[in-house]
C-alpha cells in the first residue's frame, strides 16, 4: 500500500545541476543552497539528527536538542506497583466484569437475599485468573524485554568503541554492528566494512523473508573505516517521524564539511537498517540511531490490531441483551407484587415477623428500590459470569485443536497451521464467501522458466530441470529457426534479462550439502531474490548462456556465451511498482566492445501480476507498456504473449531505449531531484519514470510458469460445494488469470464467462454493459423453470471497471445503482475473477460483498504482502505462509501452510467450532433458565420476600463446578458428524446440505434461541410445581417426620442438576471416554459435595441449615422416585421433539449421522432395499468402474430416495448429475435451481430406462418438481 | 529476541498458540490431539428410542399404580379449630386472645373416626398462610447459638433482629422462628362407647430428625443445670415460659426439646404441617386408633386470625413412602401411559418414515 500524502505548504526546493562525470547511482547537489532550503522548508513531521550529538556550523541552523525516548524497549503493560489498579481497571472496563461488580457492590451494600460470596467468589475467581495469566504473559515481556533493552552494544564514542546497554542508546548515537547481530534500533548505514558502502541484511524476525538484502551507504559516508573517521563526520539527519510502515523512509542527510558547503544526500528505506534485522556477510558497519526504543519500525508494528468480532458473539450479545430484558422485567415484575401483595400490614408484617426499627424507618421508595435490587442480585445468575469463561476458554483451547491438526501440518516447510486469534474459531464455519489470491496462493508460486520469445522466435530451454545446470549450448533450441534474424536483438535480450533484476548471487556456498554454484568447474553462484519469478528468469538465461555473476562495485557482470565477462555498471534501478507494473534499469555497458561509453537505458519490461511486493522489485511490466513502444515486432511479441497467457503462463515483455549522455543526464538529473525529495517523493518518482520509461523498443517477451498448489483444484470444488462462493482476486492480467481459473476447477468448460473488462466498457458504455449482463443472468434465473439448458455463470472483472463501478457517479441519484447491479449479477455467478487488482481495491470488494444486504461472512486467503489489506478487511483473514514473506500470515488471524488447509479449516473445523459453540451458547442460557426460574416461581410462595431456592453453595457452585465441565468440554470435542464426512473428496453431495444446516449462523437465529429458552421454562416449572406437589403438604419419609424449605430447595436442585447434565448427554453425538468421565463426573461430584456439605456442622459457617438435608431427602423413598420422574418428565419432551424432527423432516446432517450402513442386498427389492445417502455415493463410486449395473443401482438408489427416504432432492440429483458419464454438467449444479437439476437428470435418467428398461427405475422427472416444490 | 512477540493483546484477547512465533515442531499424532478419540455414537432415532419408551411406559404405570394404591390406602383425619366460625368451639378463645392474658384459654372439639386407624398414627399441626419462608423469617436465627455456643448464647447474631435482645438482654433462643414457636397444646382423647374419656398417650420423642436433635442441637455449657446455663438470658418475647422450662424431662429440654427443633426446620410452603406427636401401636390385636368418638383438647395459645391463618390437627397413618399424597402415583400412571402412547406413535412413525433410521451406535 503506498500512500501518498499530500501536505500544504511551500515544497522542498533543490536545485540539482549534474555532474557530467556522474558516475554513480547518487549525484552531487548544489552546494549554496542545502542549508537555507532545510531551515526554510517548513515540515512539521520531521525530526533532525545530530549524528554524534555535535552541534552542526553555526551557520546551518540553531541546534535545537530534541528530546526522544531512549532504546528501552516496553511491550509491558504494567509495572510492579500499578499492576493491581491498572489490572482491575482493565478488567471491569468489560461489560460483563463490570455487571458482575456491580451485582457484588449491591449485595455488599444492600441486605440481599444471598451472600455477597456467591457472586464474589465468581467474579474473584474469574478476575484473578485473568489477573494471574495477564500477570504472568507481563512478566514475560518484562524478562524478555530486559534481555533486550540490557543487551551490549558497541557505540563509538570519541572516537572509540564504547561497550554499553542497548537500552541506554539514544538517538544521534553512532553504533558500531558485528555480523549476525542484531540491529538495537533504527539506524542509518554510515558505512561498512564491506568496500562498497554496502551491507547484507536479513529481516527474517522482520517478515519472515529470509533472504539477504542489501543495503547501502551514502557515498559520502561509506569511505570511514575507523571509528575516529567516524567520529570525525559532521552530520546532521533530517527524516520523517517514525512511522509503522517497515518499507518506507524518507530523509537526508546534510554532511558539514570545514571550509565546505554542506552536502545533502537523500537517504530512503535502502539506507536504513531496521530494529529486529540481524546483519550478515558483512564483517560490521558503523550507523547512526535515529529512531529509539518504542519509536522503530518494529516497536510501531507490533500494536494490536483492531479485533474481530464473530457472528456468534454478536448473537450472544444480543441474547445476553434479552435475558438482561428478562431479569430486569422479573425483578420489577416481583417488586410490585410484592407491594401489592403486602398491601395489608398483616402480611407485610405479621406478627411473627416483625421488621427491625431501621427497616422500618426507610421510605417505603428507599424500600421498593431496595427490593428491586435485591430481586437483580437473587436472579442474576441467569447472566453467568461463567458463560464468558467458558466461551473464552473453549475459544482458547479449541484452537489448539487446529494448532496441532496434523492434516494442516505442511513437512516441506516444517510448520502447521497457526493461529493468532482464536476468537473467529467458529466464524471459519460460517463463510460464505471466499476470496483468494492467485500467486502464492492457488499457484505454488515456485516459478520455472518455460520460453522465451525474442522478434517472434521462441526459444524453449532443453530441459526442466530444478536448479540443474545444462550446458548453455545445448540448451537453446529455435523453434522459429530464422537463421540470422536480429541477432543484436537477442543479444540484448539475453542481456536485458540478466541485467534488470534485484536477485543476489549468493557466492558458492554449500546449501544442503549440494554445490549448486558450480557451473563450468568455475564457482559461481546461486540466486536468491524474494520474488521467485527473478529467479526463475536470471536462471533461465543460465540455461540459455547469459550467466549474471554478481554486482561488484555497481557493476554487473556477466557471463555470456561465450564465455566472455561482461560489464555493466548499474546506474539506475527504476524500482518495480504496482501502479506502472515494470521495472527498469539504466545500465552502462563498459566491456570495451563497441558500445563502450554508450549508455543503455535498458527497460525490461515484463507483465506479471502486478502484485507489489514490498522490497523486492520485480522486473515486470505488462501489455499497457505496448503504447511506449516505439519498435519492435510488437505484433509478433503480442501474439506470442497472448498465447501464453491463455496458457496460464506469466509472461513478461523486455525493451529498451539507448539514451544518449545528454538524456541520460536529464533523466539522471530528474531521478535524483525526485529522489531528494522529501515531500511527494512518490508521486515525483513516478513522474520521472514516467519520462525515462518511454519511447521503448520492443526486444521479446518471456513465460514462466506458475504451477497449481497441490489439491488447489479439489479445494475450491469443496469450498463450491459447501455453498461458498469464491472469488479470486488477482493483480494478474485476466488471461492468465482466467487460465488459472480453469485449471482451478473454478471456471468449467459449461461455465458462460461474463466479461465485465476496460476492453468491453471501452466499447459499450459501463451503464450498457451492466444493465446487458444482469439481464442475461436475470432472463436465465426467470427461465430456468423450463430451460433445459441450465447455464452457469462465470464473472471476469477487472480493476480499472470495478473502479468505475464503485466509484459514485456524479449525478448522485446512481451512486448506488451500479453497485447494486454489479452486487445482483456477482449473486448469480458461481465464480467471479477480478483481475488487475491493485491492493486497496481487493479490500474494496471484501468491503462491498460485506456490506451488500445480506451481510455474508466473508474470507479472504493471500500470502503477499499485497493481500494483507484484503486480509484485515475480511470476517477472518487467514494467510498463508508462503514464499513472499510472512506479511499475510502475521496480519492474518489464521495462517496455514497451504491452499489445500483451507479445506479442512473451513468444512471441519470451522463447522465444528460453529456446532460446538452454538450449542455451548444455547445450552448455558438454558441451564441458567433452569436454575433461576424456579426462585423466581418461589416468590409467590413466599411473599415475595427474595427468598432464595437453593442453598448459597448450590447458587455459587451451580455454573462454576456442577454443570460447567460437561459443556466445555462438550464444546471442545464435540463430533456430531465425523470428520471424513465433513471433508470427503468432491464426490459427496452433503456438503451442500451439512453446511446449509448452519449457514446463516443457523443454529443461533431467534426461533432456536426461543426453543431453548422455551424448553427451559418448562423445565424449570416441571422442577418447581413438581416438588411443589411432592411437598403438598404432607410428609415424605416413612418415619413422618417433616422437610423444610432447604429440602425443598435441594429437591429441585437435584433434579435440576441432573436434568441439565442429561439433557448435554442427549446432545452429545460422539461419547469418547472423556465425556463419560466428564458427565457422570460431575453428577457423582455434585452428590459427593452435597454428602460432604451437609455432613458436617462447618465450623466457619454461621448457619448450619444444610445440615443432613441431603442425606434425609436421599433416605426418602418418595424423594428417589419424584426426583427420577421429574427428570424424565423434563427430558420427555426435547427427547420426542428430537426423535419426530429427525424421522419426519431430517436435516442434512442428521441423515449423513445415519448414513453409515449397509448397501441393499437386492436392489430390485425395492421395499426392502435401504439405502443410506453415503452408500448412493459409494455405489456410484464403484460405478464408474463396474459399469452400467452399478449405473442402474445408483439410480434405484435415488428414486428410492426421492420416493420413500424423503430426502431432499437437490441432493439427489446432484448426486445423480455427478455421476452421470456427462460428469461436466453436474458440477455447477449445487447452486442452481433444483428444478432445474431435475430437468437436468432426463437425459441420463432416460438413458438409464432405456437400457434396462425390464427394471422398474421408471423415473417420473415431470412430477418431482411438484414435491419438491 | 522480540519483546513484543508476545502478543500484547487486549484482555480478553486470547493468546494462542503459535501465535507469532514459527512452530518447528510436528504436531504429535495422537488420537486426542487429531480428535480421533475412539467414541461411542449414539443416535435418537425412532428406532432406538422406541424400546426406551415401551420400557419406561412399562415401568412407570407398574410402579404408579402401586404408589397410588399404597397413598389411597393412608388414612388421614383432619381437624381446623382456628375457631373463625362462630360455631367452632374455638370461638371465643380464638376472639378473646391476648398476649398477656395468664390464664390460658382451652376448648374441646369432638370428632369422630368412620374408620380404625392401624398401625402408628401421626398427629400433626397444620398452619395455613403462615410464612415461615419468609426471607427474613428464615434467617432471623442464630445457628451457633442454638449449637450451645456460650458466646452466641450471650451475643446473638445480628440477623436475629429485632429478636436478638430484650433490654439489653440476650435472648435465648434469638430469632423471630424461635419466637413465634408454636406453643398450642393438643390433647386427644377416646370417648369409649360407654362415655368415658380415655386420654390417648401421645410420645413426644422422635418428632424431629435425629441429627437436628444429637449435633446441630444443643443445650450451652456442659452443665446439666439448664437454669444457669441460660443465665444471663431472657425469654422470647411471645413466650411465656423460659426455654429451660420447655419441657419436665432434661432429654428435651432446652434447646434440644423435640417441639422446638421442629419448629425450628422451617417450612417450604405457607401452608405447612408439623409433627406433633406420634401415636404408638400399643399391639397387633387392637387398632392404635379405633373407630369411634373422640375428643380434642385444645389450649389455645397461639394467634392466626391476625393474618388470617388457620390452625388444624391431623391425625394420619403413614406407609413407606410418607403421608397421603396421591400427585407421586397419578403423575406415575400419567408419565407411563404418556410414554407407552409415545412408543406406539413413534412406531407408526418409524415403520411409515423410519425405514432408514434402523441403524445407530456404531463404535467409530
Amino acid at each position: 500500500m503506498y500512500i501518498f500524502t499530500q501536505r500544504p505548504g511551500p515544497s522542498l526546493i533543490a536545485t540539482v545541476t549534474t555532474d557530467v562525470s556522474c558516475s554513480n547511482i547518487h549525484t552531487h547537489t548544489p552546494r549554496p543552497h542545502c542549508d537555507w532550503c532545510a531551515g526554510e522548508e517548513y515540515w512539521v513531521d520531521s525530526r533532525t539528527v545530530y549524528i554524534g550529538h555535535k552541534e552542526p556550523p553555526p551557520a546551518a541552523e540553531a541546534y535545537i536538542p530534541q528530546r526522544y525516548p531512549d532504546n528501552r524497549i516496553v511491550s509491558s503493560k504494567y509495572t510492579l506497583w500499578n499492576f493491581i489498579p491498572k489490572n482491575l481497571f482493565e478488567q471491569f472496563r468489560r461489560i460483563a466484569n463490570f455487571y458482575f461488580l456491580l451485582i457484588f457492590l449491591v449485595q455488599l451494600i444492600i441486605d440481599t437475599p444471598t451472600s455477597p460470596v456467591t457472586s464474589g467468589l465468581p467474579l474473584f475467581f474469574v478476575i484473578t485468573v485473568t489477573a494471574i495469566k495477564q500477570g504472568y504473559e507481563d512478566w514475560l515481556r518484562h524478562k524478555a524485554d530486559c534481555s533486550i533493552n540490557e543487551c551490549p552494544v558497541d557505540m563509538v564514542q570519541q572516537g572509540t568503541v564504547v561497550r554499553t546497554q542497548s537500552s541506554k542508546l539514544r538517538v544521534g548515537d553512532v553504533v558500531m554492528v558485528r555480523e549476525d547481530e542484531t540491529f538495537p534500533c533504527d539506524l542509518i548505514l554510515l558505512s561498512s566494512s564491506r568496500g562498497d558502502g554496502t551491507c547484507y541484511v536479513t529481516t527474517t524476525s522482520l517478515d519472515g523473508e529470509s533472504s539477504h538484502k542489501t543495503y547501502y551507504a551514502v557515498p559520502d559516508t561509506m569511505a570511514f573505516k575507523t571509528e575516529q573517521e567516524v567520529d570525525s563526520l559532521h552530520a546532521t539527519i533530517e527524516c520523517e517521524q517514525p512511522q509503522p510502515d517497515l518499507y518506507k523512509f524518507v530523509g537526508r542527510i546534510n554532511i558539514y564539511k570545514e571550509r565546505e558547503d554542506p552536502i545533502a544526500r537523500p537517504l530512503g528505506a535502502e539506507n536504513l537498517l531496521l530494529r529486529g534485522a540481524t546483519l550478515k556477510n558483512t564483517g560490521h558497519i558503523y550507523a547512526v540511531a535515529i529512531y529509539t526504543g518504542m519509536d522503530t519500525k518494529m516497536a510501531l508494528n507490533y500494536q494490536s490490531k483492531s479485533q474481530k468480532r464473530s457472528a456468534v458473539e454478536k448473537s450472544m450479545n444480543a441474547f445476553l441483551i434479552v435475558y438482561l430484558c428478562i431479569l430486569i422485567s422479573k425483578a420489577v415484575i416481583n417488586t410490585v407484587l410484592k407491594y401489592a401483595w403486602q398491601w395489608s400490614a398483616d402480611r407485610d408484617e405479621p406478627w411473627y415477623n416483625h421488621r427491625t426499627e431501621i427497616d422500618r424507618e426507610r421510605h417505603v421508595v428507599i424500600r421498593a428500590f431496595t427490593d428491586f435490587l435485591a430481586f437483580m442480585v437473587l436472579f442474576n445468575y441467569i447472566i453467568p459470569v461463567s458463560m464468558y469463561v467458558t466461551v473464552e476458554m473453549q475459544k482458547f483451547l479449541g484452537s489448539y485443536f487446529i494448532a496441532w491438526d496434523k492434516d494442516m501440518y505442511d513437512e516441506e516447510l516444517g510448520v502447521g497451521a497457526q493461529v493468532n486469534t482464536s476468537d473467529l474459531n467458529e466464524e471459519l464455519g460460517q463463510v460464505e464467501y471466499v476470496f483468494t489470491d492467485k500467486t502464492g496462493t492457488l499457484t505454488e508460486n515456485n516459478m520455472e522458466f518455460i520460453e522465451c520469445c525474442v522478434d517472434g522466435h521462441v526459444y524453449i530451454p532443453h530441459a526442466i530441470c530444478n536448479g540443474q545446470i545444462l550446458s548453455a549450448a545445448s540448451s537453446i533450441d529455435m523453434i522459429d529457426s530464422s537463421p540470422g534474424g536480429y541477432r543484436r536483438h537477442e543479444d540484448l535480450f539475453f542481456r536485458a534479462l540478466c541485467l534488470c533484476h534485484t536477485v543476489q548471487a549468493k557466492e558458492e556456498e554449500t546449501v544442503d550439502s549440494i554445490k549448486r554454484g558450480i557451473h563450468l568447474g568455475k564457482p559461481t553462484s546461486f540466486y536468491i531474490s524474494s520474488s521467485p519469478d527473478e529467479v526463475a528468469l536470471v536462471e533461465g538465461m543460465k540455461r540459455l548462456g547469459y550467466t549474471y555473476l554478481r554486482l561488484k562495485d555497481s557493476h554487473m557482470e556477466i557471463l555470456n556465451k561465450d564465455d566472455e565477462i561482461e560489464r555493466f555498471e548499474l546506474l539506475h534501478v527504476l524500482n518495480f511498482d504496482s501502479v506502472r507494473r515494470r521495472m527498469s534499469v539504466i545500465v552502462k555497458s563498459s566491456s570495451g566492445n563497441t558500445h563502450s561509453y554508450k549508455q543503455h537505458l535498458i527497460h525490461i519490461i515484463m507483465d506479471r501480476n502486478s502484485e507489489i511486493q514490498m522490497y523486492t522489485i520485480k522486473p515486470r511490466a505488462d501489455t499497457s507498456i505496448f503504447p511506449r513502444v516505439v519498435s519492435g515486432k510488437v505484433e509478433q511479441v503480442r501474439a506470442r504473449v497472448e498465447q501464453n497467457a491463455v496458457e496460464g503462463l506469466r509472461t513478461l515483455c523486455v525493451a529498451y531505449r539507448s539514451l544518449s549522455p545528454a538524456e541520460y543526464e536529464e533523466a539522471c538529473h530528474q531521478l535524483s531531484d525526485a529522489k531528494l525529495a522529501l515531500k511527494d517523493r512518490e508521486q515525483r518518482l513516478a513522474q520521472a519514470y514516467d519520462l525515462i520509461e518511454r519511447d521503448f523498443t520492443l526486444l521479446g517477451a518471456t513465460a514462466v510458469e506458475d504451477r497449481l498448489q497441490e489439491k488447489a483444484a479439489d479445494t475450491i470444488e469443496s469450498l463450491q460445494k459447501a455453498g461458498m462462493k469464491v472469488w479470486v482476486l488477482t493483480g494478474d492480467k485476466m488471461e492468465t488469470a482466467a487460465a488459472t481459473c480453469y485449471a482451478s476447477k473454478l471456471f468449467r468448460r459449461s461455465t458462460q464467462i461474463l466479461e465485465l473488462t476496460k476492453k468491453r466498457t471501452e466499447e459499450q458504455s459501463l451503464h450498457d454493459v451492466l444493465f446487458d449482463l444482469s439481464r442475461t443472468v436475470l432472463r436465465q434465473r426467470s427461465l430456468s423453470g423450463l430451460s433445459v439448458e441450465c447455464q452457469d455463470y462465470g464473472l471476469i472483472i477487472d480493476g480499472a471497471t470495478l473502479s468505475a463501478v464503485l466509484k459514485p457517479s456524479p449525478e448522485s441519484s446512481g451512486s448506488g445503482n451500479y453497485r447494486e447491479i454489479f452486487l445482483e449479477i456477482c449473486r448469480n455467478c458461481s465464480a467471479v475473477l477480478c483481475c488487475r487488482m491493485a491492493p486497496l481495491q481487493k479490500a474494496q470488494i471484501v468491503k462491498l460483498i460485506k456490506a451488500s444486504k445480506e451481510h455474508p461472512i466473508t474470507l479472504a486467503i493471500g500470502d503477499g504482502a499485497n493481500d494483507v489489506s484484503m486480509i484485515l478487511e475480511a470476517h477472518v483473514g487467514i494467510g498463508i505462509m508462503g514464499k513472499e514473506g510472512r506479511q499475510a500470515a502475521r496480519n492474518s488471524d489464521y495462517a496455514i501452510p497451504k491452499f489445500k488447509h483451507l479445506k479442512k479449516m473451513l468444512l471441519v473445523h470451522g463447522h465444528f467450532y460453529y456446532i460446538r459453540i452454538a450449542e455451548l451458547v444455547q445450552y448455558f442460557f438454558y441451564k441458567n433458565v433452569c436454575f433461576i426460574f424456579p426462585q423466581f416461581l418461589y416468590q409467590f410462595f413466599c411473599g415475595f420476600s427474595q427468598q432464595p431456592l437453593y442453598d448459597t453453595a448450590y447458587l455459587t457452585l451451580y455454573n462454576i463446578s456442577f454443570t460447567s465441565l460437561p459443556i466445555l468440554l462438550y464444546s471442545l470435542i464435540e463430533k456430531h458428524i465425523s470428520i471424513e464426512m465433513l471433508k470427503r473428496d468432491p464426490t459427496l453431495f452433503e456438503p451442500i446440505i451439512l453446511f446449509l444446516d448452519v449457514a446463516k449462523n443457523a443454529l443461533l437465529r431467534w426461533p432456536v434461541f426461543l426453543y431453548w429458552t422455551c424448553l427451559g421454562l418448562f423445565n424449570a416449572c416441571i422442577f418447581f410445581f413438581g416438588a411443589y406437589f411432592l411437598f403438598d403438604n404432607t410428609t415424605f419419609t416413612s418415619n413422618g417426620q417433616m422437610f423444610g424449605n432447604w429440602t425443598f430447595g435441594t429437591l429441585v436442585f437435584t433434579v435440576l442438576v441432573f436434568t441439565v447434565t442429561l439433557k448435554l448427554a442427549l446432545d452429545t453425538h460422539h461419547w469418547t471416554w472423556i465425556n463419560h468421565f466428564v458427565i457422570w463426573g460431575s453428577l457423582l461430584f455434585y452428590v459427593i459435595f452435597s454428602l460432604l456439605w451437609g455432613g458436617i456442622i462447618w465450623p466457619f459457617l454461621n448457619y448450619q441449615r444444610m445440615y443432613y438435608v441431603f442425606m434425609q431427602m436421599l433416605s426418602s423413598g418418595p424423594a428417589w422416585l419424584g426426583i427420577i420422574l421429574l427428570i424424565a418428565i423434563s427430558l420427555l419432551p426435547d427427547v420426542v421433539k428430537k426423535v419426530l424432527c429427525r424421522t419426519l423432516w431430517p436435516t442434512a446432517t442428521e441423515r449423513a449421522q445415519v448414513g453409515r450402513t449397509e448397501l441393499c442386498t437386492d436392489p430390485y427389492d425395492m421395499g426392502l432395499c435401504i439405502i443410506m445417502l453415503k452408500h448412493e455415493v459409494m455405489a456410484a463410486d464403484e460405478c464408474h468402474n463396474n459399469g452400467p449395473q452399478d449405473l442402474v443401482t445408483v439410480s434405484l438408489c435415488i428414486q428410492i430416495a426421492i420416493d420413500k427416504m424423503q430426502l431432499c432432492s437437490l441432493s439427489v440429483a446432484y448426486a445423480c448429475l455427478y455421476h452421470s458419464p456427462t460428469a461436466t454438467i453436474g458440477h455447477s449444479v449445487y447452486n442452481v435451481d433444483i428444478r432445474k437439476s431435475l430437468t437436468h437428470m432426463t437425459p441420463y435418467l432416460g438413458l438409464i430406462s432405456e437400457d434396462f428398461s425390464s427394471m422398474p427405475v421408471a423415473i417420473e422427472v415431470e412430477h418431482l418438481p411438484t414435491e419438491v416444490g | 529476541m522480540m519483546a513484543s512477540s508476545y502478543n500484547a493483546k487486549e484482555d480478553g484477547h486470547v493468546t494462542v498458540p503459535g501465535g507469532g512465533t514459527i512452530q518447528n515442531k510436528k504436531p504429535d499424532n495422537t488420537a486426542f490431539k487429531q480428535q480421533r478419540l475412539p467414541a461411542w455414537q449414539p443416535i435418537l432415532t425412532a428406532g432406538t428410542v422406541l424400546p426406551a419408551f415401551f420400557v419406561i411406559g412399562l415401568i412407570f404405570i407398574p410402579i404408579g399404580i402401586g404408589l397410588y394404591v399404597t397413598s389411597n390406602n393412608i388414612k388421614e383425619f383432619e381437624i381446623d379449630y382456628t375457631g373463625t366460625d362462630m360455631s367452632s368451639p374455638c370461638f371465643n378463645c380464638s376472639q378473646s386472645f391476648s398476649w398477656n392474658s395468664t390464664r390460658p384459654c382451652t376448648c374441646a372439639l369432638p370428632f369422630s373416626l368412620e374408620q380404625p386407624f392401624e398401625s402408628n398414627v401421626f398427629m400433626y399441626y397444620g398452619l395455613s398462610n403462615f410464612y415461615q419462608n419468609h426471607r427474613r423469617y428464615v434467617k432471623s436465627r442464630d445457628d451457633s447459638q442454638l449449637n450451645g455456643d456460650t458466646t452466641s448464647l450471650m451475643n446473638p447474631s445480628k440477623e436475629c433482629e429485632p429478636y436478638a435482645r430484650n433490654e439489653k438482654m440476650p435472648i435465648a433462643p434469638c430469632g423471630a422462628i424461635a419466637n413465634s414457636m408454636f406453643n398450642d397444646t393438643l390433647d386427644l382423647y377416646y370417648i369409649d362407647p360407654n362415655g368415658t374419656r380415655i386420654q390417648i398417650p401421645l410420645m413426644k420423642k422422635g418428632i424431629a430428625w435425629w441429627t437436628d436433635k444429637h449435633v446441630k442441637f444443643r443445650n450451652p455449657g456442659g452443665n446439666p443445670n439448664l437454669t444457669s446455663a441460660f443465665q444471663g438470658t431472657t425469654k422470647p418475647i411471645n413466650w411465656r415460659k423460659p426455654v429451660y422450662e420447655l419441657d419436665t424431662d432434661a432429654e428435651n429440654n432446652g434447646f434440644i426439646n423435640e417441639d422446638f427443633i421442629v419448629w425450628m426446620r422451617t417450612a417450604a410452603l405457607p401452608t405447612f404441617r408439623k409433627l406433633y406427636r406420634i401415636i404408638q401401636k400399643k399391639n397387633n390385636m387392637t387398632p392404635t386408633l379405633p373407630r369411634g368418638n373422640y375428643t380434642l383438647e385444645v389450649t389455645y395459645n397461639y394467634p392466626v386470625r391476625s393474618f388470617e391463618g388457620r390452625k388444624r390437627v391431623i391425625l394420619s397413618t403413614i406407609s413407606w413412602m410418607g403421608g397421603k399424597n396421591p400427585f407421586l402415583g397419578i403423575a406415575y400412571i400419567t408419565v407411563g401411559s404418556v410414554c407407552f402412547f409415545l412408543g406406539v406413535v413413534l412406531l407408526i412413525i418409524h415403520h411409515k418414515y423410519g425405514s432408514r433410521n434402523n441403524t445407530a451406535d456404531i463404535p467409530n
